[in-house]
């Protein structure tokens, strides 16, 4: 039973940090219908200028409302600088163009930030765990925690809320939804789509960026850290459906607990867990978990 | 013009080609043989981009080629080259035959990922299994036998690089004969508009499974032929920035031809160990500042600029 | 204030050295070229850069420096080729050869992945280029094939967690469980295969309670922690290194795991400032970790010094193992041209260097280094083990505790496979 609460904290602290690094790419594929492979390289930028901002600004006491503020401002600087930096640039001339170009596209500027990011901050690791140790532990089901991965669950679960009354009871949740319906005629009742698009991908890129910037206390930021939660980040939202909100929170749950019981059951399986959720899943529902009924939606 | 001298540019770089280990030195002959390899790899992503097919996973072949033959000569003591080389072409076959039931079903980003996501299975099985397949630390390929033409261990690099250029040679031909038949055709047909090809009876997912089995068969070829060259094989072969590569050199050398593949994978590891030693810190930044400029500028690749000139000598 | 003396005095000793070898200086041996062209091969880039590669370039700098300023090899100035070992083996196996066949470098020094080694190897016998791997680990090498031109001059890898099990009975005889927790990669199994069999042999009641394999670079484990701290092992094993074990330990200290259990660490290459107190550690070697012997060696302070005063250096001197083990390379190098031009009167050929090489003994800065097995091409190297020890005098981690097992004690006798040897209990072992 002890054992059990424990896979079941895991797995959902585990859950959490999937969605928050997933929400990025399943709202950028939803509104632009463009997977963007530079999102683990959002996700990495975010991640290390949050680290900085941290070691910083951030004295080892600091309050948790100031170290979320900090890692939030890390996410939009780096969401506001490349966001309408790759969309207006870059992606705009390729709309037009085959599926397969948009996806190059994203792949080479991923393949530049990637070495962006190790001119600025070079390869050795950073580590900025203050809030980490600093917020203080908790005993659950006999072993220590510390609080920050289930304040990163309170952060996902505010996270997906937000999403959802934005999507559906803002007047900029309607106007998203018109303009994935139907370009032309939302264009013709007088919505400005180049800017809604600009608008999209640059909220994408922060949610990316903030990803990241969440993920930097707890872990320690090496080159390459983008890449795996591309692949990561795609499994999830495949399994939950390409483009839906709450695809990504179900995905995040079920790859979160099953990750979870693997490492307690099964160690050997560990890497795979994920791997074979979305086999499974896209050999019996390929549209994913919830892509039928969300599939024109974000 | 004559239709007869037409050949005879061809000739005289059919018997350059062969004539090279005679004048090249061993690093640029070495340099020529894994690029030629990689080439066969490169044009299965070519094949499958002619149906508007892109794959970030097509290094599982490479890589499930290589394995057959390395587990090959460490468990079943295979010497033989040819009997590798069949070993790993079966491989690829049998492993994209497999997958490709699954796969065939989708296009687009899932097509992308689903065979990325399956490279990186393939990738975390080699390092998992580490007793039977030596983990990262990979698997020797000790230098191959060839049956009845007798193998001196002086000759061994000339000889890899004769064997390169004739099998490779042998199945661009193939390909592009297959590219050159009707079936090859449906799968230009599906990059233009594949409802119309299934309202014209034919069947777009079989066409779509053959292209990828014969791009797994390609890439298994020349994942043992690396492999043979290299000497030693590791998982990176499965991993995703070897797929990228692969997709990279495809663009760079462009879809319009089969030939467009080599020169690209030339192109690519004659660059790529001059830039890599410059700075390794700006090498994938150049990759992509490179790609940008031919999406941009030369969406034919580089071999578009044959045709160019072709077109501008012309009448 | 004794630091400082010591430092000086080792500078003017260095000074004093290097003086009296440049005005000895003889005509260099008959055939000798302008130069001598040594490629070195290190991690410039990715995530064994940081712990690894970088260290060990900037080491290889300095002491070629050193080496020249002291007349060179053989009286023959050494001039190095720095390239960047990363990227896939095809693209490792062209670069050696390009350095062999273009550079045309008289020898290759380097390599830190175990996997670049097994790939090389092979070629620089097919190239008849002298090899000198700097880093890499694993047994394989020599184990499973003969290199004419290839040597090794630091111990492999069973060192690390044989070494590491006799530390651990040392400090705690009375141990009942252990756990293991290593990266799911070659490195990650050869460590735990060691250490476990080790452990049966030593003290056979021990009791495996848990084996976990976190992907490489997953970057967090806190699921695997969580588990740890339900199963209470005595001892948790782990062969993290670099940026996984930074973030494996900041996780283990916040939640206590550290102090339920006793970590061992079998090699670190993590700046031990990033490593809680209290963990046990080792670090492949005498040099990071150095013994009494190896502390007083001439050698030893004075690179310190050079990197010191080129690089920079935290206060507690801590330098990773691919540094030392590159120096070892060159010492070893520079001593088996020597005596090989000693014996030809002239400047010899690669074989006679490799010649030379094998079954040598030689002084390097991580101590007396003895090419004693792997028919006289593989070294081996005591096994120092410390405690980390929060120092508040200086206010940075240091080692105590340090003991270290001789080289006979935790390497395997010449032509007897590792696995094999420990497996029947250490025969010939002198502990």
């Amino acid at each position: 039973m002890r054992l059990l609460l424990v896979v079941l904290l895991d797995g959902l602290a585990y859950a959490a940090w999937l969605f928050l690094v997933s929400a990025g790419l399943t709202f950028t594929y939803g509104v632009l219908r463009v997977l963007n492979l530079a999102h683990g390289n959002l996700y990495a930028l975010g991640a290390y200028l949050g680290a900085t901002l941290l070691l910083h600004y951030a004295a080892s006491g600091s309050e948790v409302a100031a170290t979320l503020g900090l890692l939030l401002l890390a996410a939009v600087i780096i969401g506001i600088l490349a966001g309408p930096l790759i969309e207006r640039v870059f992606l705009r001339r390729v709309y037009s163009r085959d599926e397969e170009v948009q996806l190059l596209l994203t792949f080479a500027i991923s393949l530049i930030l990637e070495d962006v990011t190790k001119l600025i901050w070079g390869v050795t690791p950073v580590v900025a765990d203050m809030p980490y140790t600093s917020f203080g532990s908790v005993r659950l089901g006999g072993i220590s925690y510390p609080w920050y991965p289930f304040l990163l669950v309170g952060v996902a679960l505010g996270l997906a809320g937000f999403l959802w009354f934005v999507v559906t009871h803002t007047r900029l949740g309607k106007v998203l939804a018109a303009v994935i319906a139907d370009r032309e005629v939302s264009a013709t009742l007088g919505i400005h789509v180049p800017r809604v698009y600009t608008f999209a991908f640059t909220a994408g890129a922060i949610l990316a960026a903030l990803g990241g910037a969440l993920t930097a206390p707890m872990f320690s930021l090496v080159p390459g850290i983008g890449a795996d939660v591309l692949v990561i980040s795609f499994a999830v939202i495949a399994i939950g459906g390409l483009g839906s909100i709450g695809g990504a929170a179900v995905g995040s749950v079920v790859v979160g607990l099953a990750r979870s019981a693997a490492v307690y059951f099964f160690p050997e399986l560990d890497l795979f867990t994920i791997y074979l959720i979305m086999t499974l899943v896209l050999l019996f529902r390929p549209q994913g978990l919830f892509g039928e009924i969300e599939i024109r939606r974000i | 013009m004559g239709g007869s001298l037409r050949f005879i540019p061809f000739l005289l770089l059919g018997l350059a080609l062969i004539t090279a280990p005679f004048v090249l030195s061993g690093w640029v002959l070495f340099l020529l043989t894994v690029a030629g390899a990689k080439a066969l790899a490169v044009l299965g992503v070519v094949l499958l981009l002619r149906a508007k097919l892109l794959t970030f996973g097509h290094a599982l072949y490479y890589a499930a080629g290589a394995y057959a033959a390395g587990l090959g000569v460490k468990y079943l003591g295979l010497h033989n080259g040819f009997a590798l080389i069949g070993l790993a072409f079966v491989a690829g076959l049998g492993v994209s035959a497999l997958l490709g039931l699954l796969v065939i079903r989708y296009r687009g980003v899932y097509f992308a990922l689903l065979n990325l996501a399956f490279s990186m299975v393939l990738y975390g099985i080699l390092l998992k299994f580490y007793s039977v397949t030596g983990g990262t630390d990979g698997l020797a390929f000790p230098a191959p036998t060839f049956g009845l033409i007798g193998l001196s261990e002086a000759s061994l690099r000339a000889q890899l690089y004769e064997l390169t250029l004739f099998l490779g040679s042998l199945l661009f031909y193939l390909t592009y004969r297959f590219f050159a038949s009707p079936a090859g055709y449906v799968l230009f047909a599906i990059r233009d508009n594949e409802v119309r090809v299934a309202y014209m009876g034919i069947s777009v997912n079989a066409a779509v499974y053959l292209g990828y089995i014969i791009a797994g068969g390609l890439a298994g070829v020349a994942g043992v032929l690396v492999g043979l060259s290299v000497g030693h094989i590791t998982p990176d072969l499965a991993f995703w920035s070897q797929s990228g590569e692969f997709v990279f050199v495809a663009i760079l050398g462009g879809v319009g031809s089969v030939f467009a593949p080599v020169v690209g994978s030339i192109l690519f590891e004659f660059v790529r160990n001059y830039a890599f030693e410059l700075s390794p810190y700006t090498w994938q930044m150049t990759l992509g500042a490179a790609l940008l400029l031919i999406i941009f500028f030369l969406p034919g690749g580089v071999w578009s600029l044959v045709g160019l000139a072709r077109t501008r000598s012309g009448p | 204030m004794n630091r400082y003396r010591k430092v000086l005095a080792g500078l003017l000793a260095a000074a004093g050295l290097s003086l009296f070898v440049a005005t000895a200086k003889a005509d260099p041996p008959a055939g000798a070229p302008a130069s001598l062209k040594i490629a070195v091969v290190a991690f410039l880039s990715g995530p064994a850069s940081g712990p690894f590669g970088i260290p060990a370039r900037n080491a290889a700098d300095v002491w070629i420096e050193k080496i020249n300023r002291e007349g060179g090899i053989g009286g023959i100035k050494v001039i190095p080729v720095f390239t960047d070992e990363a990227g896939p083996a095809d693209k490792v196996v062209t670069e050696f050869r390009r350095l062999a066949l273009e550079e045309k470098v008289a020898a290759v020094v380097g390599y830190i992945s175990s996997a670049n080694c097994l790939a090389v190897a092979p070629v620089a016998d097919e190239l008849k280029e002298l090899t000198v791997f700097g880093d890499c680990g694993t047994a394989r090498v020599f184990e499973e094939g003969k290199h004419a031109y290839v040597f090794r001059t630091n111990a492999h890898t069973v060192i690390d967690s044989l070494g590491a099990a006799r530390y651990l009975l040392a400090m705690k005889p009375d141990v009942k469980t252990i756990a293991g927790i290593n990266q799911d990669y070659a490195w990650g199994r050869d460590s735990w295969e060691i250490f476990q069999r080790s452990m049966r042999q030593l003290k056979p009641g021990v009791q495996v309670v848990d084996v976990l394999w976190p992907k490489i670079f997953a970057g967090d484990y806190s699921t695997e922690i969580s588990k740890l701290l339900v199963e209470k092992p005595d001892v948790v094993f782990t062969s993290f290194w670099g940026s996984d074990l930074v973030t494996f330990s900041r996780q283990a200290k916040a939640r206590g795991l550290v102090e339920q259990s006793i970590v061992l660490v079998n090699n670190t290459g993590s700046d031990i400032k990033d490593i809680p107190a209290t963990v046990l550690i080792g670090s492949r070697g005498p040099g990071p970790i150095a013994p009494p012997d190896v502390e007083k060696d001439p050698l030893h302070q004075e690179f310190i010094q050079l990197y010191k005063a080129k690089y920079g250096l935290a206060p507690n001197n801590y330098i990773a193992h691919g540094a030392y083990h590159f120096t070892q390379a060159l010492q070893g190098l520079k001593v088996a041209y020597e005596s090989a031009i000693k014996k030809a009167g002239r400047w010899p050929t690669t074989e006679e260097v490799a010649a030379a090489l094998a079954y040598s003994t030689f002084d390097s800065p991580a101590g007396i280094i003895q090419m004693a097995i792997g028919n006289g091409h593989q070294a081996i190297e005591p096994a120092p083990f410390a405690v980390i020890k929060q120092d508040p005098a200086i206010g940075a981690h240091v080692f105590t505790e340090i003991r270290s097992f001789p080289a006979a004690c935790v390497n395997p006798p010449d032509g007897m496979k590792s696995l094999d040897w420990i497996d029947r209990g250490f025969p010939g072992a002198k502990c």
